[in-house]
């Protein structure tokens, strides 16, 4: 019925303006579909819009959304003025400070009034053993177990700011690429909440050992990530000792963070490692009582700790080089030969071509790359740069599959286009839906980066039902954080203008044929975030 | 011993039933498989309680369980001159174990020590050599559903993710039941749906999941009313235990469903209490599960499994540490349950391991491997696939 004669009339008429002027009348034929709809919004059919000419051409948006987490007005604007290559060379500037580019400001205002703005690990490792050393002695009865409680929820409020946080600045940050980056970094040195205190730590963790290398040099960021006491409790380093090794950090630090699972180390290269960073530790209290002659190698780093009390100061052998023991210095000295290994710069280059570019990354580009790493000695800049200005990555372009993250806040800058949401809560819970909750991977190996693990069916249904909660009413979004509802309940209109400029005149078929059977604005909003055009990128 | 040959002939009925669209053809009969994976080890102690053990009374002076009473129709249950099943599921567990639809395996286990839960459930879940480097996308029942292939796996995830278990199947639809509303779609808007994706190649998810979701929102009507005329008001893991039963009778054959709640460090409580609630709720949730079943309970087998026991003595909280070998329990209405299977050793202090909790004396591989070889016939190679490195067992319970 109107269904095909949608799908065709673009073609007759020449401009998008058709695709709603003709869904009354595909109301007016088909009136059961309006039955229990008791909201006069649903019998609104989507408004005519002005016919807009495409900004961008087809493969320069889809090149957007892969630098980004989804097109919005601003960003469609400055990459039309700009082109790719000055577009991208702002972003890789990954600034914050200077003022253009800096958060919207009820996202600067919001992020300051969390508590975790005003913590730091240090100090909040010494808090939560504090607050367990105080529940310990008290005796048991109900002033203890509330005790416990009220720490428990301190530590899952205090996690949940630092997912507030960084799905605020995934969402409205300028520096679109560099937060891409901070969650490519945060996946691929992955950590989980809900180990030991690590709650206390996570926010800390993205903002000091992740965000301030995204863009930078890949050793910085593992000698980051490595002295943070989130990772070090995480794959439980600071339990690391002469005479009590243990070889988890070593292991995922070659096998996960550097060399990949094939990058030609042997179990004796990850027990030799081990070795290196016993020591390495955490201390939120005054320093250990240290024999003299070592007190000139004790290192204390807010709450990193090298207690060469702690240390193996035998001779190792790593990856064939020769390290003399003689304490933290080691560490430096075997991470900067571990990431000078082709392996590296190769496994690197192929976990960001995975990310950006496909599935299965062209092997060439990741060559390309993997040489970019190390003449650069590993910076990340640069790689990005050849792999975000590649031929190859053009010709991938519309064929990679959203993951979770970037699936729901591109639909939520999308419809919203740069008005700020006040509650991230309902980002939160269908991240959880979807099982791509940040800092939520139980396993040290992060999120999958590629299509099979995110298109499951359940997964697929629950896209729609989230596509449906987005276009269909405020869902949440715009309630207070503690819960309270918005004043005005209504639904965003995704028939806008970046749409008629960005989105439809590149529309499938099928999409558009969908589009022309919807009974409402919030229905064809639902089918818009639910089609395959806005789940690939 | 008919029992047997039930499960066994629906293994053979499947080979010849082919590959077909499982969303549309799965084969009703054939065996059916839900693992129960509690999530936080459980107390495996309190569960299937030593009780001719005085080492056990001493260990635990506030949170033992009771001995069992000769006679009795409350209290433990006793199952033989040494082992008793806990109050908490005497009504559930042990009316199906005295019609021999339950075995327990004590000492049971993985051989990984770390005694962490992440670690631990981990390496279950994956089910690959321990120590070696490890493939976080192959997951066990992921490699028995790819084994299995086609309509003869249909494999589902009763949870909001994909667990590790499931990794590296290709298509596994997962779907929570805790809390189900109504069918998200009309039917005009499902069709619109699939309509966009009929060209693609995710037609086939797009098409499960809206279909699956629809069916289960059906089934929860039929609940509603079913509820309605008999007025039975169940919750919780017990209605969720339920709809599972629906889904795994009518379509899917190897589920995968985890409970948490265990970690019982602090006020754990002995016939009455923390633990017990959670045994109860789970026990009564599995009674549910095999009643919903119908007539394929007879083809169904179910294991419960935990990362790992708890220490053997209280802690100075009335609760128990993270220790090391725990019971599984076996559960299907064609087994030869009404025992105890594996090796088993006297409960005493030399039987602990480190003096702190009981020893593994059944790897977990071997008890399943044993298990899927006998459901499914396996071959050796297709049992190394799933477990490498660890030869299957057979416990003669299937």
């Amino acid at each position: 019925m109107g269904a095909a004669l949608l799908a065709m009339a673009p073609a007759l008429l020449d401009a998008a303006p058709a695709l709603f002027t003709l869904a009354p009348a595909v109301l007016a034929m088909a009136p059961a579909l309006l039955s229990g709809c008791a909201d006069s919004a649903h019998h609104q059919a989507p408004p005519a819009k002005a016919a807009a000419l495409p900004v961008l051409k087809r493969q320069d948006m889809l090149w957007l959304e892969r630098v980004s987490f989804g097109i919005d007005s601003e960003s469609v604007a400055e990459l039309h003025r700009l082109g790719r290559e000055r577009y991208l060379e702002r972003q890789l500037e990954g600034r914050e400070a200077s003022p253009r580019r800096a958060l919207p400001a009820p996202v600067t205002a919001e992020l300051a009034s969390l508590e975790i703005a005003h913590l730091d690990a240090a100090r909040s490792i010494a808090d939560v053993n504090a607050e367990h050393k105080a529940i310990n002695a008290m005796p048991d009865g109900p002033d203890k177990d509330a005790a416990r409680k009220a720490l428990n929820e301190r530590g899952n409020r205090l996690a949940y700011e630092a997912v507030r946080s960084e799905l605020l600045r995934a969402t409205y940050s300028p520096d679109q690429l560099k937060e891409e980056m901070v969650w490519f970094w945060l996946n691929h040195f992955s950590v989980h909440q809900a180990k030991a205190n690590l709650r206390w730590l996570v926010a800390d963790y993205a903002d000091r050992a992740i965000r301030p290398h995204a863009l930078g040099r890949f050793k910085d960021l593992v000698l980051a990530t490595l002295e943070h006491p989130a990772m070090l409790a995480y794959l439980d380093n600071n339990q690391n000792a002469a005479g009590h090794v243990n070889e988890n950090y070593a292991r995922e630090l070659m096998e996960l963070h550097t060399l990949g699972v094939n990058g030609g180390y042997t179990q004796r290269d990850v027990q030799q490692l081990a070795l290196v960073l016993t020591g390495s530790g955490i201390n939120a209290r005054d320093p250990p009582k240290i024999k003299p002659e070592w007190a000139s190698l004790y290192l204390r780093n807010g709450a990193f700790e090298f207690n060469p009390a702690r240390h193996d100061f035998s001779t190792k052998v790593v990856l064939g080089r020769t390290i003399q023991g003689r304490g933290f210095a080691e560490v430096d000295e075997a991470v900067t030969w571990i990431v000078k290994q082709p392996a590296c710069a190769h496994f690197i280059s192929s976990e960001l071509a995975t990310y950006f570019v496909a599935d299965t990354p062209p092997p060439q580009l990741v060559d390309r790359m993997a040489k970019t790493f190390q003449r650069t000695d590993g910076d990340i800049a640069a790689v990005l740069r050849v792999m975000l200005l590649s031929t190859e990555l053009d010709a991938a372009l519309g064929g990679k599959f959203k993951d979770p993250t970037r699936f729901v806040i591109s639909a939520v800058r999308f419809a919203y286009d740069g008005r700020t949401i006040t509650s991230t809560r309902p980002l939160f819970n269908w991240l959880n839906g979807l099982g791509e909750p940040p800092f939520g991977h139980a396993t040290p190996d992060g999120y999958p980066l590629t299509e099979p693990a995110w298109a499951s069916s359940g997964q697929m249904s629950r896209r729609f039902e989230i596509a449906r909660a987005i276009g269909s009413g405020n869902a949440g979004l715009f309630d207070s954080e503690e819960g309270a509802a918005a004043a005005a309940a209504g639904f965003p209109q995704l028939s806008n203008r970046l749409y008629f400029e960005a989105v439809e005149p590149f529309l499938s078929a099928r999409t558009r044929e969908a589009l022309g059977r919807a009974g409402s604005q919030q229905e064809w909003n639902m089918f818009l975030l639910a089609s395959p055009d806005f789940n690939y990128e | 011993m008919k029992r047997r040959q039930v499960l066994k002939l629906g293994c053979a009925a499947l080979a010849t039933a082919g590959v077909t669209a499982r969303l549309y053809a799965a084969p009703t009969t054939g065996p059916r498989f839900l693992l129960v994976f509690l999530r936080g080890g459980y107390d495996s102690v309190n569960l299937l309680v030593p009780y001719s053990s005085s080492f056990y009374y001493e260990s635990r002076p506030t949170i033992a369980i009771p001995r069992p009473e000769t006679g009795a129709s409350s209290g433990a249950l006793a199952l033989d001159a040494d082992w008793a099943l806990a109050p908490a599921v005497r009504d559930t567990i042990g009316s199906l174990y005295l019609r021999r639809q339950v075995a327990f395996v004590p000492f049971a286990g993985t051989d990984d020590l770390s005694r962490s839960h992440f670690e631990t459930q981990d390496s279950i879940e994956l089910g690959q050599p321990t120590g070696g480097t490890r493939d976080y996308r192959s997951g066990f029942l992921g490699r028995l559903a790819e084994t299995l292939a086609g309509s003869a796996a249909a494999p589902i995830a009763f949870t909001d993710a994909l667990p590790l278990a499931f990794e590296g199947s290709s298509t596994v639809p997962n779907l929570s039941l805790k809390n189900v509303g109504k069918p998200p779609f009309d039917e005009r808007q499902s069709k619109i749906l699939d309509d966009m994706y009929a060209d693609h190649h995710l037609r086939t998810a797009v098409r499960e999941g809206l279909d699956l979701r629809q069916e289960v929102a059906q089934k929860m009507a039929e609940e509603m009313n079913a509820a309605n005329r008999s007025a039975i008001n169940t919750k919780g893991f017990e209605l969720e235990a339920e709809r599972m039963g629906h889904l795994m009778r009518d379509k899917y054959r190897i589920g995968f469903i985890d409970v948490g709640g265990w970690d019982t460090h602090v006020g754990e409580g002995a016939a009455q209490g923390t633990l017990a609630n959670n045994l109860g709720s789970l026990g009564r949730g599995l009674q549910a599960f095999s009643q919903s079943l119908g007539a394929e309970w007879d083809n169904t087998v179910v294991v419960v499994l935990s990362e790992f026991g708890r220490t053997f003595r209280e802690n100075g909280n009335r609760g128990t540490d993270h220790g090391h070998g725990t019971v599984y329990w076996i559960l299907g209405g064609g087994i030869n349950g009404g025992m105890l299977a594996g090796e088993q050793r006297a409960v005493n202090r030399g039987a602990l391991l480190q003096d702190r909790d009981f020893p593994v004396l059944n790897d977990y591989r071997a008890v399943l491997g044993g298990l899927f070889r006998t459901l499914w016939g396996f071959s050796p190679d297709q049992c190394a696939r799933i477990f490498p490195q660890v030869p299957p067992r057979d416990l003669k319970l299937v």
